[in-house]
């Protein structure tokens, strides 16, 4: 039954996008990944998945030991707020941050007079991709952290060491691999993040277009070739982000 | 005095963890914390490693004022109840931890981690990983990781606790022996009166956050403040509405001098000693004696015979409460 039923949810389409790329072969393929267009999407992912994942590691990691090593008014807040960007569409959050960054806002009106356009540019898709993928660190650390306690901090505190310390000789290496599998996660959505990004990005092809833009955008041209192509791309980078969170993730939960 | 904690009071929430605890530690003492759990001994440990804040009241160590101090500055050894092995490092960076963080040579690193492997005989075992150890060993490893950086004092949170009884026996021998040979002021804890006894020269009874009392092994037993001390430090029984240690219990076939008749309910044999539980008018008691005096009586179930308190029993006197003394 769940066998079937991920057939024709998951292997049967995937398997086709595949399939019907290479159906003219794999010059086509070049070909279509290779326009100036494509380039610069695939160019343009990877830059904003990269600073949404370095933001989102630095966050996560200080959000996930303020959540469990520490008490705080607003920490009941905190930790539904984490959770919100699963519950909210992303095209709701883009649209969100066009109503507080948009040009004709007040603060977007004055970052942009200074210089610094959120939305239709870098800034706003980067804070759009971070915001999608915010829980993604903060949840796979948390459950590790309150696993391993605090007897290892406390031990390390008695015997001299600072905060930082603490935090880079022990704590560090007890949820590193909670820790990969987390920033695993978020890569994996950063790269497939559609909804906000189409809202806060416009659209503008060879500008503000990621590869998932370019995979709608191509298929909505009728060209084929070019949409498949594009997809493939984001299909094997999918595949290998889980391949790798495979190989992270039983060590953390068997121990 | 190596460590004065002087009026420290210690809430969580609504519970009292510690109340108004005043307790003076000396230089090279060997003092166990011993009190039923909940009585706030592991609570008072760790205010004064600077693991918890008191809400009032102040500690020192080694004539410094620390009740400011964060745990890094206070210069004490702690080792937890549940080992807190660096899970991560091997034996030897464990050990070592303490004098990374001190920044010192390797050499000296080296040498110094070497020595207090031997100390507590896992030299053979400083590339294992502690998952690799047994809970005994990693218990000793905790220790010597505790002793690398000199501490003022050394702490220790239930060290047995975890451990199977059979390894608790050898260490708590072995613990004596150490202290002799590192000579490190030295405080436990722990809820077992046999173990507090056997490894203490000094002990301080706590129950409901509050010391009931402070003295030696034999002080607490021959004179106990009051009843909870008397009733934690061994067994009891009463006879005519009095505490008395049951081997203070005297029988006798005959009446004698201030005896009162009883009737052997039951009678008990626990290897070397008998138990003898009795029906004193109405009351019950118990009497424990060696088998050779319950041979020696006949004693069984039915039998009626005189009991009275040994006259040499050390009476429970009223002393000066803990902390005023």
């Amino acid at each position: 039954m769940a066998l079937a039923y991920l057939t024709f949810l998951l292997v049967l389409p995937v398997g086709i996008v595949v399939w019907r790329t290479f159906d003219h072969g794999l010059p086509a393929v070049f070909h279509a990944l290779s326009t100036a267009a494509a380039v610069h999407a695939i160019w343009l992912t990877v830059v904003i998945a990269f600073y949404a994942v370095v933001l989102n590691t630095v966050f996560g990691v200080i959000a996930a030991v303020l959540l469990v090593r520490h008490d705080f008014p607003g920490k009941r807040a905190l930790n539904a707020v984490i959770d919100l960007p699963i519950a909210v569409s992303p095209v709701i959050v883009g649209l969100a941050l066009v109503l507080v960054y948009g040009a004709n806002a007040p603060v977007g009106g004055w970052l942009t007079d200074h210089g610094l356009p959120i939305i239709f540019s870098l800034p706003g898709m980067i804070i759009a991709t971070v915001f999608v993928c915010l829980p993604m660190v903060v949840r796979a650390v948390v459950p590790v952290l309150e696993e391993v306690g605090d007897d290892q901090e406390q031990a390390a505190a008695t015997l001299g060491a600072g905060r930082w310390q603490t935090f880079r000789r022990i704590t560090l290496p007890a949820i590193r691999g909670a820790l990969a599998y987390g920033v695993v996660l978020a890569l994996a959505r950063a790269l497939g993040e559609y909804g906000a990004i189409a809202v806060v990005s416009g659209r503008l092809v060879g500008r503000t277009q990621t590869v998932t833009l370019l995979v709608q955008e191509r298929y909505q041209n009728f060209d084929q070739q070019g949409a498949y192509s594009a997809a493939l791309v984001l299909v094997l980078a999918a595949v290998i982000a889980l391949l790798i969170s495979r190989a992270l993730r039983p060590k953390e939960l068997v121990r | 005095m190596s460590i004065r904690v002087e009026g420290v009071n210690k809430k969580f929430g609504e519970f009292v963890a510690l109340e108004d605890v005043t307790v003076e530690i000396p230089s090279g003492s060997l003092t166990a914390l011993l009190g039923p759990s909940g009585g706030g001994k592991s609570t008072l440990l760790r205010v004064i490693a600077g693991l918890e804040q008191p809400d009032s009241g102040r500690v020192q160590i080694e004539g410094r004022e620390a009740t400011e101090l964060p745990a890094r500055k206070r210069g004490v050894g702690f080792v937890f109840q549940h080992y807190a092995a660096f899970k991560h490092m091997s034996v030897f960076r464990n050990v070592a931890f303490g004098l990374e963080i001190r920044k010192r040579p390797k050499d000296e690193i080296k040498r110094r981690v070497t020595e207090l492997l031997e100390l507590v005989h896992l030299e053979s075992f400083a590339d294992r990983y502690p998952s690799q150890l047994s809970g005994g060993q990693r218990q000793r490893m905790a220790l010597a990781r505790a002793l690398a950086v000199e501490p003022a004092v050394l702490l220790l949170d239930e060290p047995f606790g975890a451990l199977d009884a059979q390894v608790r026996k050898e260490l708590r021998v072995w613990l004596r022996r150490l202290h002799e040979e590192v000579n490190v002021t030295t405080v436990f804890v722990t809820h077992d009166q046999e173990e507090a006894m056997e490894v203490a020269d000094s002990i301080v009874v706590m129950a409901k956050g509050r010391v009931e009392q402070i003295g030696s092994p034999d002080e607490l037993y021959d004179q106990p403040a009051n009843d909870f001390v008397m009733n934690f430090l061994g067994p009891v029984t009463s006879l005519g509405g009095r505490m008395v240690r049951p081997h203070d219990l005297e029988l006798f076939t005959v009446p004698g001098d201030g005896t009162t008749p009883a009737t052997v309910t039951r009678v008990t044999r626990l290897g070397f000693e008998v138990r003898v539980d009795l029906d004193v008018k109405g009351e019950e008691a118990w009497a424990q004696v060696t088998r050779g005096t319950a041979e020696q009586f006949g004693l069984e179930s039915g039998a009626v015979i005189h009991v009275r308190r040994a006259p040499e029993a050390r009476p429970v006197r009223a002393v000066a409460p803990a902390g005023t003394a």
